[in-house]
């Protein structure tokens, strides 16, 4: 995980065959730029970026039933709960499901865990949108790469 | 009709707290009750599961977008309303 550039999943673990569901994982490093100022002296994980890393496996999900021809952007937060504080070093599961695709939008909860205990949890609500001109397609199939997702099962570009 | 506008008209009012007896069937969803695009994807998504459809807002918006239809069409309630119900019998059928 790379918090200071949004890079908030290190891994896709899995996705199940039926595209509701996504485990990814995240670690948290030792250092970045972000404990400088959350806070100094007490480095924990802020909760916008956990809801951020929550965000992300959604997306990643969502990039795998659209086969990546569209990019979901997030819209609405609901219900959104942080449990407990993260700290450097900590290990995070996340999980995404989806409720409900409707026309050009996507609802899912989701939540992580930490060696099992719930850590944060939210419903999500994503646009789903052309990928708008520019490089930002091929920078995510880069992610894409960067975080083991599985682009021959669900890539067609 | 009628049944389809009871709910499509509780779905609004809870969701975008406008109050209930302000919503008739010829308002507006966007110049009359002032629903941003935002909240209408609460809306369609609390319409999708009550009547088990999917609306097609991305059609909708394109046609809107290329002058083949007006926006009255589809979010006038009652014709929105129509709209479910044919969405609902197409997938009974």
């Amino acid at each position: 995980m790379r918090p200071e550039v949004f890079k908030m999943i290190d891994r896709v673990v899995a996705i199940d065959p039926s595209l509701q569901k996504i485990h990814c994982q995240g670690m948290v490093p030792e250092e970045s730029s972000i404990f400088e100022g959350h806070f100094p002296g007490y480095p924990i994980m802020p909760g916008v970026l956990l809801i951020e890393a929550m965000a992300q496996t959604t997306g990643w999900l969502v990039l795998a039933r659209n086969r990546f021809e569209k990019m979901p952007f997030l819209a609405t937060v609901k219900e959104a709960k942080l449990r407990t504080f993260v700290l450097p070093g900590q290990n995070l599961d996340l999980y995404s499901e989806i409720l409900h695709e409707g026309s050009g939008f996507v609802v899912a909860k989701t939540n992580a865990t930490l060696e099992g205990k719930p850590i944060c949890s939210a419903e999500l609500t994503f646009r789903v949108l052309p990928w708008p001109e520019g490089k930002m397609k091929p920078v995510v199939m880069k992610v894409a790469e960067y975080v083991s997702f599985p682009l021959a099962d669900f890539a067609d570009a | 009709m009628s049944s389809t506008f009871d709910t499509v008209a509780n779905i609004i009012a809870e969701t975008c707290d406008i109050p209930r007896d302000t919503i008739t069937p010829d308002s507006h969803a966007i110049d009359d009750l002032g629903i941003d695009s935002l909240d209408f994807l609460d809306i369609a998504f609390a319409i999708d599961k009550a009547f088990g459809i999917k609306l097609p807002l991305e059609q909708w918006t394109q046609e809107v977008n290329d002058g083949k239809a007006t926006t009255e069409q589809y979010f006038v309630l009652k014709n929105l309303c129509a709209r479910i119900d044919e969405l609902v019998a197409a997938k009974a059928a």
